[in-house]
């Protein structure tokens, strides 16, 4: 399972260009790793390019965090 | 004029007369070309007078969701990526309004505007990942002037104008620029089908004096398709000798 947050992480930082030690499970990505909301967008994209999932726009408003997004991930990936 | 070397266009509609000036256009400035349109002989032979280098095929149908999804991906496998989009496919169905069928407005609508909606976003995907894009889409002076008889093409090219501001404000950060071409009277299979009256009263209507080549909307194409133009976006160029100033 780690593999996952790992594999977020690694998208999260070449996406957003931010430090590897500032992608916090704890961190949010509009507040603390400087977001717009099209790269919100962008990343749910690359979520779904990453892991073959399909992340609907409902579930997608609620990934705030990196933690959000792994947690999702965990859950809908077989 | 402009050097698009190295660059990949993706243009629909290319079988008719101003899509296939357009591909001459960017082919000619050095870019890869997919054509695309329905009928595939008159691709293939535009596909051979290019000299068969840096150009493909593509044939698809817009107005099926389907055909729209597959042609982003063939094109991408085919021209390695898509820096350039031009949505220049269209087709009329003419009818005074009263008796304008919601046949005759839906596929008209569905070609022209939901069919460059859907490809669009398709392929803007990839463009604002490599932070570079053009999005190019042939309107009409019909779109902003309206026409008697074309109420449903010109909702379409009017509808392209307000997708084209909307996509070029969310997208203007990631390098890809939205605009719009917009044809006055173009001398094209399109147009010949119009009698002579109509033609010579159009005709009087323009300061230059002369109905339009598909050469002069291809310029306009291959100009704000070029990297000297990453700071227009959200445009529509008028290329109508005159016959309408906005």
């Amino acid at each position: 399972m780690s593999d996952i947050a790992e594999r977020v992480k690694k998208i999260v930082v070449e996406h957003l260009g931010v430090d590897e030690d500032k992608v916090v499970e704890t961190a949010s990505f509009i507040d603390d790793l400087g977001a717009d909301s099209l790269d919100q967008v962008e990343l749910v994209m690359a979520f779904e390019e990453e892991f073959g999932v399909e992340i609907p726009d409902s579930a997608a408003e609620k990934i705030q965090t990196v933690k959000d997004a792994i947690s999702f991930i965990q859950e809908n990936v077989a | 004029m402009f050097d698009l070397s190295g660059k990949a266009a993706l243009v629909t509609g290319a079988s008719g007369g101003i899509g296939a000036a357009i591909a001459r256009a960017l082919h000619g400035a050095g870019a890869k070309v997919g054509l695309s349109g329905r009928k595939v002989e008159a691709l293939e032979s535009l596909a051979a007078e290019l000299g068969g280098e840096r150009v493909a095929v593509l044939p698809g149908e817009l107005g099926d969701a389907a055909e729209v999804e597959a042609l982003a991906e063939k094109a991408e496998s085919a021209l390695g990526q898509v820096d350039i989009l031009v949505n220049n496919a269209g087709l009329t169905r003419d009818m005074l309004f009263m008796r304008l069928s919601d046949e005759m407005w839906d596929e008209v609508i569905a070609v022209n505007l939901t069919g460059a909606f859907r490809l669009t976003r398709a392929v803007s995907r990839g463009m604002m990942r490599r932070r570079y894009g053009r999005i190019i889409s042939v309107t009409s002076v019909v779109g902003t002037m309206g026409n008697a008889g074309q109420a449903n093409y010109a909702a379409s090219k009017a509808g392209l104008v307000g997708m084209t501001k909307s996509l070029a404000q969310e997208i203007a950060t990631r390098n890809v620029t939205v605009n719009c071409v917009a044809p006055g009277f173009i001398a094209t299979a399109m147009t010949d089908v119009l009698n002579d009256k109509i033609k010579e009263a159009t005709l009087a209507k323009i300061p230059a004096n002369r109905f339009g080549k598909p050469e002069d909307v291809a310029a306009a194409v291959a100009f704000l398709a070029s990297g000297e133009a990453g700071y227009i976006t959200g445009q529509t160029l008028h290329v109508n000798g005159g016959m309408a100033m906005i």
